[in-house]
């Protein structure tokens, strides 16, 4: 569904991500995990259009996506939550909402997403009106996710969901995670919780300073000695 | 005669409010100032006084001819000569604005003169009198266009698409282009509605001085920054406000014989305000990135 092609991303002369590869299937929960400064945000801006690789060709459903502006990949139905959520603080959960549905074509498609929306996530619901910068991380995560399924995305590219939230509120975001990708929508998921991360993705791709060093099913990644000691903690 | 001088100071602060929610739009989104904005005001009052001519002294249609004209204008400068900065350092595209302020400025004077013109009568001047209140219908006719565009530029902010995208694209631009908004279409629209608001008030102010000239645009232009800033820049209440206030103080400063300073007026209030709250009057502190 997503093909990366020897992409090189660089900021003024430095390289930040140095002729990577990697694809995503129909279906799949790909993790890319990789450590503070390796590359992950980077790869996803690029692929969301927000960066222009260097070099390389990102290619979405058959179609080179590589120079496309943004809008013209979410109306592609790639759509990314971005790292640190990044709600509109001082527009309500209802607006943010209807941000996220920008490209539906008709109000009844915007009824019918908000529906859902507050369907997966009753919390937004009772709190439509409020400003988003007043809610509490676990619910700014949750609009975050919210915003981003109301365009109805093929691929959805998380960049670091579990970032700063209590271990609680952790699990639940993976485990509607998985049941986003049940329900039909792809994903490609960066972390630095690579246990987590480890844990419910299908393959995974293990990025190093821009380049990707290690790849496979995700349960053999878990179990490489390298992985354990620089992203398990052991 | 207090709430004489109140009538008198919202009628100039409406005028500087119009230009100065156009500074203050524009910078909300792609923090720029536009210092051809002050030109395109200027225009909008010289195509006001053609359109009289061509409309019969018909004063909405002259009002909504130079609104549609800036808003081409407006629109075709910020596409030719500020997108294909976007990417440039931000002193490149400053010092394009100011060149095209120059170049608005020149053309008019080779095509008018530098004199100031008349404005062709368009508004029937009477006097109008409650009590001991003494005002001209002009200056009715400026507070009501100038309560219309501000209450109708609130409902498009807050209830449209387009209006909520800008409010988007103002937060966070990188964020709003992820949803799928076609941030140049926001752009433009920001600078179409600047554009018709500057030339209102151009239109306004030239029917109330009944002077139009290639400089008008300077001295307005600076002083409606000043009520961007005083207002807190990027804030659209606060650059209503921050119009309002300056024409006050400049109608009190006359009152109280400061008459030959009243230029100065303006930007005393701005010294004063930049050291003592620096984001305006309803700014935001400043947010930096991390
Ligand atoms: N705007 C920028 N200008 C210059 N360098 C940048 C910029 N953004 C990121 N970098 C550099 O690019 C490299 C990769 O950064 P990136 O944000 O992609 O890392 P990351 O893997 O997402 O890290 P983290 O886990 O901390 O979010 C880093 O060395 C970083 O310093
Ligand atoms: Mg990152």
């Amino acid at each position: 569904m997503l093909e990366v092609k020897e992409v090189s991303v660089a900021y003024g002369v430095i390289e930040a991500l140095r002729n990577i590869s990697f694809t995503v299937g129909k279906g799949e929960i790909v993790a890319l995990i990789g450590a503070n400064g390796a590359g992950k945000t980077t790869t996803l801006r690029t692929i969301s259009g927000l960066l222009r690789a260097k070099k390389g060709q990102i290619f979405y459903k058959g179609q080179d996506i590589t120079r496309l502006p943004p809008y013209k990949i979410v109306e592609l139905g790639l759509t990314q939550v971005p790292e640190g959520r990044r709600v509109f603080s001082r527009m309500t959960v209802l607006e943010n909402l209807e941000m996220g549905g920008y490209v539906l074509r008709s109000r009844s498609e915007l009824k019918a997403g908000l529906e859902r929306v507050f369907e997966r996530f009753p919390r937004l619901a009772e709190r439509k009106y409020q400003l988003a910068g007043t809610l509490s991380g676990g619910e700014q995560q949750m609009l975050a996710m919210g915003r981003a399924l109301m365009s109805r995305p093929e691929l959805l590219l998380l960049d670091e969901p579990s970032m700063g939230l209590a271990p609680l509120l952790v699990r639940e975001v993976f485990s509607i995670i998985q049941e986003i990708n049940k329900a039909g929508t792809t994903i490609l998921l960066v972390e630095q919780n690579a246990h987590m991360a480890l844990s419910i993705a299908h393959r995974a791709y293990v990025l190093q300073t821009g380049e990707i060093t290690l790849e496979g099913p995700a349960s053999e990644l878990a179990q490489k000695p390298e992985v354990r000691r620089a992203y398990l903690g052991e | 005669m207090l709430l004489q001088q109140i009538i008198n100071g919202l009628t100039l602060g409406a005028t500087y409010a119009l230009i100065a929610l156009g500074y203050t739009m524009v910078y909300g989104i792609i923090q720029l100032i536009n210092f051809a904005h002050g030109d395109i005001y200027m225009i909008g009052a010289f195509i006001g006084v053609a359109a009289v001519a061509i409309f019969h002294q018909n004063f909405f249609l002259t009002l909504a001819t130079a609104m549609l004209a800036c808003v081409i204008l407006g629109v075709t400068i910020e596409r030719v000569a500020y997108r294909p900065l976007r990417r440039a350092p931000r002193l490149n595209l400053l010092i394009t604005t100011i060149g095209v302020s120059i170049f608005l400025e020149t053309f008019m004077t080779v095509l008018k003169g530098p004199q100031p013109t008349g404005f062709p009568t368009v508004l029937k001047n009477v006097t109008l009198r409650v009590g001991e209140l003494e005002f001209s219908s002009i200056q009715l006719v400026i507070l009501l266009v100038s309560l219309v565009l501000m209450v109708g530029l609130q409902i498009i902010i807050k209830y449209t698409k387009i209006g909520k995208a800008m409010r988007a694209a103002s937060e966070d631009y990188d964020t709003a282009s992820l949803m799928g908004i076609n941030i140049n279409r926001v752009i433009s629209f920001t600078f179409a509605i600047g554009s018709a608001l500057a030339a209102a008030g151009g239109v306004l102010v030239g029917i109330y001085f009944n002077s139009v000239s290639p400089y008008m645009g300077v001295t307005a232009g600076l002083k409606a920054f000043v009520a961007a800033v005083l207002g807190g820049i990027g804030n659209i209440p606060g650059a209503m406000l921050g119009g309002l206030l300056l024409g006050l103080a400049e109608v009190f400063g006359v009152a109280a014989g400061f008459s030959t300073y009243k230029d100065a007026i303006a930007f005393t209030l701005l010294i004063i305000i930049l050291l003592v709250r620096p984001t305006g009057l309803l700014g935001r502190p400043i947010q930096r990135k991390v």
